[in-house]
């Protein structure tokens, strides 16, 4: 395996490379898009909710932001994962390259992009005077969480989605409800107290997105959430990643 | 004599199903009555074969013998359903030039992917990226994108990339037959180049004077069962025989 590796390292930058550029090939803004997308949502999304909640806090567009970038990278991470058999259908119908390199790469590729969007964030929490604290270092780590999570759900659905063509759109449905469930545009308190707060509790994604928030704001790191996220990931990958490895031989008999 | 290539009773079966079921509502709704059944269709059966160093081997067989399936068994692609392959060695799969060409990337970055598909580092793709262009006769069109090009133009740019590198183990699926005469002549010729280094060839042709010119050995596929394999003077008349 380390051997195989060793031949195909240079593949795997390739088609992470292939990923980034042609992205925005031909458009004139290029990697910049990147950019402009996550704030022209954020405008938007605080425009309207932040009208619609009551919330005038000032930092408001700093919390939406944050959230939307981590929700953008799972959704658009797992989802270029789970196409990327499919995707590359010609090449592996006839070379042999171990096929962990197509989903890897596009979770990797959008994780880059999304480091770069990151960019955003830090120009917004400054002008809006949302100054870092030490604990911004801290935020490496529901990063990490965040990338575990993507590649442990990305293996699992690029797996089912060889054998079963409406898993995208059965993804698509189910990206919308985790996104509902993130606390992306409203505060969460009031769904925390209620009798529903499982909603949120149990799922990952809003637990890396709460602590990535609190390095950002310079609040109280919810330890207990961020461990559960962690082993979450954790375990998607081993059983994301065993699902690969049983079934990869047979992909090339469904595509 | 060095053995390069082994397979063991090598069979390889596909599931042929008439409709095939790839939604999770098909695949549960016929879970549920019972209704799911697969065709089966063995494409290869029982293969033993033994390849040595230097050996030009013909694959001779009919349309949907099996020979595709084999080479790419031996290439990789394909895992067997049952029995074992042993390799030695590098091998060069050309069974469709280009595999792994992106059309949206223009002729150069494809050169740098390909060579990744192929194995090679991105160091070792600068250091030929000269001699590609060069023999692919592609030099004004490189950096425009693939989707550009024309067939023949991607067969060209396929196999001065493939070629870059004398590999132990050669499989030419009809390829051959790429780009326009003039290619055709220059491809033969560095194919033969190669050969005469000794490397062990394994060559998939419909053209049966091709196929007596480079080969030394050949072996016949019916039906995905090896009918006959040996030197290639005494293969040849069977197959004349049996395409009538």
């Amino acid at each position: 395996m380390i051997q195989e590796w060793k031949r195909y390292n240079n593949l795997f930058v390739e088609l992470v490379r292939k990923g980034i550029k042609l992205k925005y090939r031909r458009s004139y803004l290029g990697v910049i898009w990147s950019m402009i997308e996550p704030l022209l949502t954020m405008i938007v999304l605080t425009l309207v909710f932040g009208t619609i909640l009551g919330h005038h806090d000032k930092t408001f567009p700093v919390y939406i932001l944050s959230g939307r970038l981590i929700y953008s990278l799972f959704s658009q991470s797992t989802t270029t994962a789970l196409k990327s058999i499919r995707a590359n259908e010609g090449m592996i119908k006839k070379v042999y390259v171990p096929k962990y390199m197509y989903p890897l790469s596009g979770i990797v590729f959008n994780y880059i992009l999304f480091l770069i969007s990151l960019v955003v964030l830090a120009g917004v929490s400054l002008v809006l005077k949302v100054y870092p604290t030490m604990q911004i270092f801290f935020a490496i780590v529901p990063l990490t969480v965040l990338f575990l999570l993507s590649i442990g759900v990305g293996m699992f659905l690029a797996t089912v989605g060889v054998f079963f063509r409406d898993m995208e759109y059965l993804w698509n449905v189910l990206l919308m409800l985790v996104m509902y469930t993130c606390a992306i545009f409203y505060y969460p308190d009031k769904l925390l107290d209620s009798n529903v707060s499982w909603i949120l509790k149990y799922n990952p994604l809003y637990c890396v997105i709460d602590c990535f928030r609190s390095c950002i704001f310079g609040t109280d790191v919810h330890y207990g959430m961020l461990l559960y996220a962690f082993i979450f990931a954790v375990v998607s990958i081993i059983i994301g990643g065993t699902l690969f490895r049983k079934n990869e031989d047979r992909f090339i008999l469904y595509i | 004599m060095e053995e390069m290539i082994r397979l063991d009773h090598v069979g390889m079966r596909f599931n042929l199903s008439k409709e095939k079921v790839d939604s999770v509502k098909e695949y549960v709704i016929k879970l549920l009555k019972r209704d799911l059944h697969f065709d089966e269709f063995w494409a290869l059966k029982d293969i033993n074969l033994s390849i040595q160093k230097g050996d030009r081997v013909g694959i001779l067989g009919l349309n949907g013998a099996g020979k595709s399936t084999l080479m790419k068994i031996i290439a990789g692609v394909f895992r067997p359903t049952e029995g074992t392959v042993t390799k030695k060695g590098v091998i060069a799969p050309m069974i469709e030039l280009g595999a792994g060409f992106d059309k949206q990337y223009t002729g150069a970055e494809n050169i740098f992917l390909y060579g990744a598909v192929l194995g090679h580092t991105r160091a070792f793709m600068q250091e030929k990226f000269d001699e590609i262009v060069a023999f692919s006769e592609l030099k004004e069109f490189i950096d425009v994108p693939l989707k550009n090009y024309s067939s023949g133009m991607r067969a060209r740019l396929g196999f001065s990339i493939a070629t870059i590198v004398e590999p132990d183990i050669l499989i030419l699926d009809e390829v051959l037959s790429v780009g326009d005469a003039k290619f055709r002549k220059k491809s033969e010729k560095k194919i033969m180049d190669m050969m005469d280094k000794g490397i062990t060839v394994l060559f998939v042709s419909h053209n049966l004077d091709q196929v007596k010119r480079i080969c030394n050995k050949a072996m016949i596929l019916e039906k995905g069962c090896m009918k006959c394999y040996g030197d290639i003077e005494d293969v040849v008349p069977v197959y004349k025989e049996m395409i009538g």
